[in-house]
């Protein structure tokens, strides 16, 4: 093989090698932007919410997305805080937790939409992160609150 | 130069097996909660965002899409395009979307409709009409009613490509 070829194979390779990179990074992209505003150990499974919930130091659980899927369903003792992707949402969440201690335990949690795309738990957790309160945690629902809390069986209130 | 030919489709091998990772082929995802499918569908009678009456019975014979969404859901947007054109398309064969905004209020809701250009009704939905559909508990959820008045699929992270293909096989069914 001629330098000539091995320098065409070098570059084919790198192309291709960049090419896979990129496309991998884009798979990945929704899970990163998603870890980069909650970071992992601020993240809880449904699970462990079942277990703090049955525990006597229950922790604040707010539902900070749609008010018609809350009436639907929601954690029992769960309180409904407004739809964080809104100002008028942002307002509420930060009249609710007014006058709380900084290092009290927040749960918060939506479920109207897949994780990656959800429009409320991110800021929500950010405005309580901003509010200076230091224990937040985001319940983890991958698909929705039907598929990872409901369907699996875990208590559920109704109303508003 | 056959060999460096070789070499260049050897190097891109790489390419053709890195699909996103993480991620379960759409169909896959489909939800399974609210067994509701196979069963008729729950009649409902509620003004649109015209203030035209829409009873769910008045559309017997006719294939319904009924689609569950609301102005914050992301994905219920990306889709909603798609039911536009099945109405224009499939319309005129005993075809109708219904679309169910599970939103709070409707302002947004109207604006959203106008914007989106929607060529079907839209109702506002509340918790009774979702959990008369098992439970409407993330978005969008749409349903497939036959001409019967049965629900005959239900999907929640379904592809579009196999919603469509559903439709056509309901609409030929007769």
């Amino acid at each position: 093989m001629s330098f000539r070829n091995l320098r065409i194979c070098f570059a084919a390779s790198l192309i291709a090698l960049c090419a896979t990179y990129a496309v991998n990074l884009q798979a990945q992209q929704a899970p990163a932007q998603t870890n980069a505003t909650i970071p992992p150990q601020a993240v809880l499974q449904p699970a462990e919410l079942v277990q703090m919930l049955d525990s006597s130091a229950k922790p604040l659980v707010l539902q900070t997305g749609s008010h018609v899927l809350f009436a639907e369903a929601h954690i029992p003792g769960a309180e409904y805080a407004g739809p964080a992707g809104t100002p008028a949402g942002i307002d509420a969440l930060r009249a609710r937790v007014n006058g709380l201690n900084k290092d009290s335990l927040i749960v918060i949690y939506c479920g109207c939409c897949p994780w990656t795309r959800c429009p409320n738990i991110r800021p929500a957790y950010e405005q309580l992160r901003s509010l200076g309160f230091t224990n937040v945690k985001a319940l983890y629902l991958a698909q929705n609150f039907g598929t990872d809390w409901v369907d699996k069986g875990y208590p559920v209130a109704k109303g508003r | 130069m056959r060999r460096v030919g070789w070499l260049l489709i050897l190097s891109l091998l790489p390419l053709l097996f890195s699909a996103p990772t993480g991620q379960l082929p759409l169909a896959a995802q489909t939800a399974t909660h609210g067994a509701v499918v196979g069963h008729s569908a729950a009649n409902f009678s509620r003004p649109d965002l015209s203030h035209r009456k829409i009873e769910l019975s008045s559309y017997r014979g006719k294939v319904v899409l009924l689609n569950f969404w609301a102005t914050w859901c992301e994905p219920c947007l990306t889709e909603m395009p798609t039911f536009v054109e099945w109405q224009k398309q499939y319309g005129s064969g005993n075809f109708q979307v219904i679309g169910i905004s599970m939103d709070d209020a409707a302002p947004e809701v109207i604006a959203t409709v106008s914007r989106l250009k929607l060529n079907y009704p839209v109702l506002m939905g509340d918790e009774y009409l979702g959990a008369a559909y098992g439970g409407v508990l993330g978005l969008p959820v749409t349903f497939l009613i036959d001409r019967d008045g049965k629900i005959q699929a239900r999907y929640q992270g379904a592809s579009l490509a196999r919603i469509n293909s559903d439709i056509q096989n309901l609409l030929q069914s007769h």
